[in-house]
């Protein structure tokens, strides 16, 4: 794809005369042929190599550009090879067809949890997502939109501010109340809580469960799924102490916590990391009634 | 949350194709519940005006009884409380953590139960009602 081709063009121009006074001119030369070179023809050829192709329909808003400012939908053809991603096919529309398109990716292997989309009417993570397992991909459009319930701020890039200030809400961050002695003294923690804890910490922060979530859609106080299970990691986390798991219940179970969730299991449904955050939120209100009620 | 424009109805009931099963589970809870409420007041109305003698009651009901739309709503009546008396149970595992992996499952089986009990019961509700 387009890269290589630059790379290619980076040696023919190491290979000419090394003077520096010849620079300038040179990088002029190489400007007008990569502005001469037609990606989309490109394209054009790659899609007729294909022996299947994909047709994604992507919402484009920009509400700095003039013209752009109404949202729209923008249909690029795709040359489909196996295994991609509806982040390979976003990447080949960028750079085949239109350089303006904006969207965040950066590992692209579900671990970084910048690229949540909202892919034929559900979230997901763009890099996760198989093109192949996509119903009728062959025959129908992929439509591919921001996260719902979140502003947007250009094309499929949404603001997660709201999203961080509600996962910073539940402090987290491990704190146990007592250190251990020695410098190097270890904090163990046994094999059944940290099994009790493991799906809770793979959390990565892409903000799909709080997209899909209705009640965080209506309420803005809402902590969220995510903000939730973050604070039943550390909740259940049997090193920090009972003091620091009262102050963890204090803030999970005040109205706009856990008691906010209708077990739709949106969340649930969508987690890219197979978080079971409703069975999470069940325990913490749980817990936080066991904390209140106590009989003896 | 706030919107810099207007995406229609991406985030609402525009999507019901897409609901997943607890989706439906929580409308048809809230919906169940709220058509519950209503037929409880009107329940609680009409019966404490019956109250009277017994001679007015036995002519409320008997009155009643023969309008057929009313033999209609109390099928409709009967749906909307066994749906909602299963799926309350359902919700209460959910509450309790037990099964929720099997949570889709035991919403279509409620779903299945109510209806089976609902059309065995269109014989008695609605014999000699057209």
């Amino acid at each position: 794809m387009s890269t290589e081709v630059k790379e290619k063009e980076t040696e023919q121009t190491e290979t000419e005369s090394v003077e520096s006074s010849h620079q300038s001119r040179r990088m002029e030369q190489k400007r007008q042929r990569a502005s001469q070179r037609d990606l989309e023809e490109e394209a054009r050829e790659e899609i007729d190599d294909a022996d299947e192709t994909i047709e994604i329909k992507v919402f484009r808003f920009d509400p700095e550009v003039a013209g752009k400012e109404e949202p729209r939908f923008d249909t690029f053809h795709v040359p489909f090879f196996k295994g991609m991603t509806v982040l390979d096919a976003l990447i080949y529309a960028r750079d085949h067809y239109d350089s303006s398109l904006t969207f965040r990716h950066s590992c692209r292997q579900a671990i970084c949890g910048s690229d949540a989309l909202f892919v034929n009417g559900t979230q997901c993570l763009g890099c996760k997502t198989q093109i192949a397992d996509l119903e009728g991909h062959l025959n129908s459009t992929i439509r591919i939109e921001p996260l719902p319930h979140q502003e947007v701020v250009k094309d499929l890039v949404v603001d997660m501010e709201h999203f961080y200030d509600q996962m910073e809400a539940v402090e987290p961050f491990f704190d146990a109340d007592e250190l251990p002695d020695g410098e190097l003294e270890e904090q163990r923690q046994d094999r059944e809580n940290r099994e009790k804890i493991k799906m809770s910490t793979r959390c990565i922060w892409c903000g799909a469960c709080m997209s899909s979530c209705n009640i965080a859609a209506g309420d803005n106080e809402y902590l969220g799924p995510a903000a939730i299970n973050k604070a039943y990691r550390f909740a259940m986390d049997e090193r920090e102490g009972e003091n620091r798991k009262q102050q963890r219940l204090n803030i999970i179970e005040q109205e706009h916590g856990v008691w906010r969730c209708q077990t739709q299991f949106s969340c649930t449904e969508v987690c890219p990391k197979d978080i079971p955050l409703t069975e999470h939120i069940q325990e913490l209100k749980r817990e936080a009634v066991k904390n209140n009620l106590k009989f003896w | 949350m706030s919107q810099s424009y207007d995406r229609g109805t991406i985030e609402d009931f525009g999507r019901w194709k897409e609901f997943s099963a607890g989706m439906w589970a929580w409308i048809f809870h809230k919906f169940s519940g709220w058509v519950l409420i209503g037929y409880l007041f009107t329940h609680i109305a009409v019966l404490s005006t019956a109250t009277q003698s017994p001679e007015l009651y036995t002519g409320t009901i008997r009155s009643l009884e023969s309008l057929a739309i009313v033999r209609v709503l109390e099928v409709g009546l009967l749906a909307v409380a066994v749906f909602h008396i299963l799926n309350g149970v359902r919700l209460l595992f959910v509450d309790l953590g037990v099964g929720l992996e099997a949570q889709d499952k035991s919403f279509y089986a409620s779903l299945v139960v109510s209806a089976a009990i609902v059309i065995a019961s269109v014989p008695t509700f609605l014999a000699g009602a057209f």
